[in-house]
């Protein structure tokens, strides 16, 4: 029966183990610090999503801003009826494109949705997209590590963000 | 249950187009329900695309994306017959997976 020796090895052993604890707590949250900065190319982009404004996205999703050009083509009506269905597509002649997104100015949070284009598949998509309410539309094209982008206004008659 | 992915998948001459319509409600967090609650949000986060054993295509979605989603790209090669592996996980942790044949 060693438990019933004394108290006291007991105690020291406990204290030496909540010690390793905080140890191996202390390391198992260092590499969780670090991850974010690493990691950005291929985990869910939370941060870009919850940001509001089109251009804190853009810069949380990309690091840079992006400019104007003629070379990305967005698709989107002039007026939505119905704000919750937009048929929104995107397509470029830029070489080497990498990443297509897509953001409504307007909308509670900017960023709608971004998509990988890996080596081999067409700098073109097209989804549906809900808009709360008449604002501009921007697409963002990454190509070349470069940021174009491409903007339309569309009028929503019925938004498609609230009650 | 019945698969929540409808794919279809076709190929001509080197490219493969694909046309995918995903069930799922796509709350946003910020619609009411009848009694004036907010639907808590719910929504696909990210869609894959494998073929090959590569991904062809990958999306990150917001809750901005409408209900019901559909989604539409094509990739160079790709051939009639062949396997196209689609998959969806939503922030709730939910998933699928189905597997569709290029035509």
């Amino acid at each position: 029966m060693r438990t019933t020796q004394s108290g006291f090895p007991a105690t020291r052993r406990l204290i030496l183990q909540g010690a390793g604890m905080v140890a191996l707590v202390g390391l198992g949250n260092l590499p969780f610090g670090l991850t974010p900065a690493f990691a950005a190319n291929d985990k869910y982009p939370e941060d870009a999503f919850k940001a509001k404004s089109d251009a804190d996205a853009i810069k949380s999703l990309y690091g840079k801003t992006a400019e104007p050009s003629d070379k990305v083509k967005l698709d989107a009506p002039e007026i939505a009826e119905n704000g919750a269905v937009v048929p929104i597509s995107v397509s470029s002649s830029l070489a080497d494109v990498t990443s297509i997104s897509i953001l409504v100015a307007d909308n509670p949070n900017a960023l709608a949705a971004s998509y990988k284009i890996p080596a081999g598949t067409l700098p073109s998509v097209a989804n549906r997209l809900k808009m709360a309410k008449t604002t501009n539309v921007i697409a963002i094209v990454e190509a070349g590590g470069k940021l174009y982008s491409a903007t339309k206004e569309v009028k929503v008659t019925v938004g498609g963000c609230g009650g | 249950m019945a698969s929540t992915i409808r794919v279809r998948a076709t190929s001509s001459g080197d490219t493969t187009e694909v046309q995918a319509l995903i069930q799922h409600p796509m709350d946003s967090g910020y619609v009411k329900d009848a009694k004036g609650e907010l639907i808590p949000p719910h929504f696909i986060q990210e869609l894959t695309f494998e073929y090959d054993g590569k991904a062809v295509f990958t999306a990150d979605w917001g809750p901005a994306v409408s209900k019901d989603p559909y989604v539409k790209f094509a990739f160079k090669g790709g051939k009639k017959g062949d396997d196209l592996k689609i998959s969806w996980v939503d922030n709730k942790g939910q998933s699928d997976t189905t597997t569709a044949k290029i035509q």
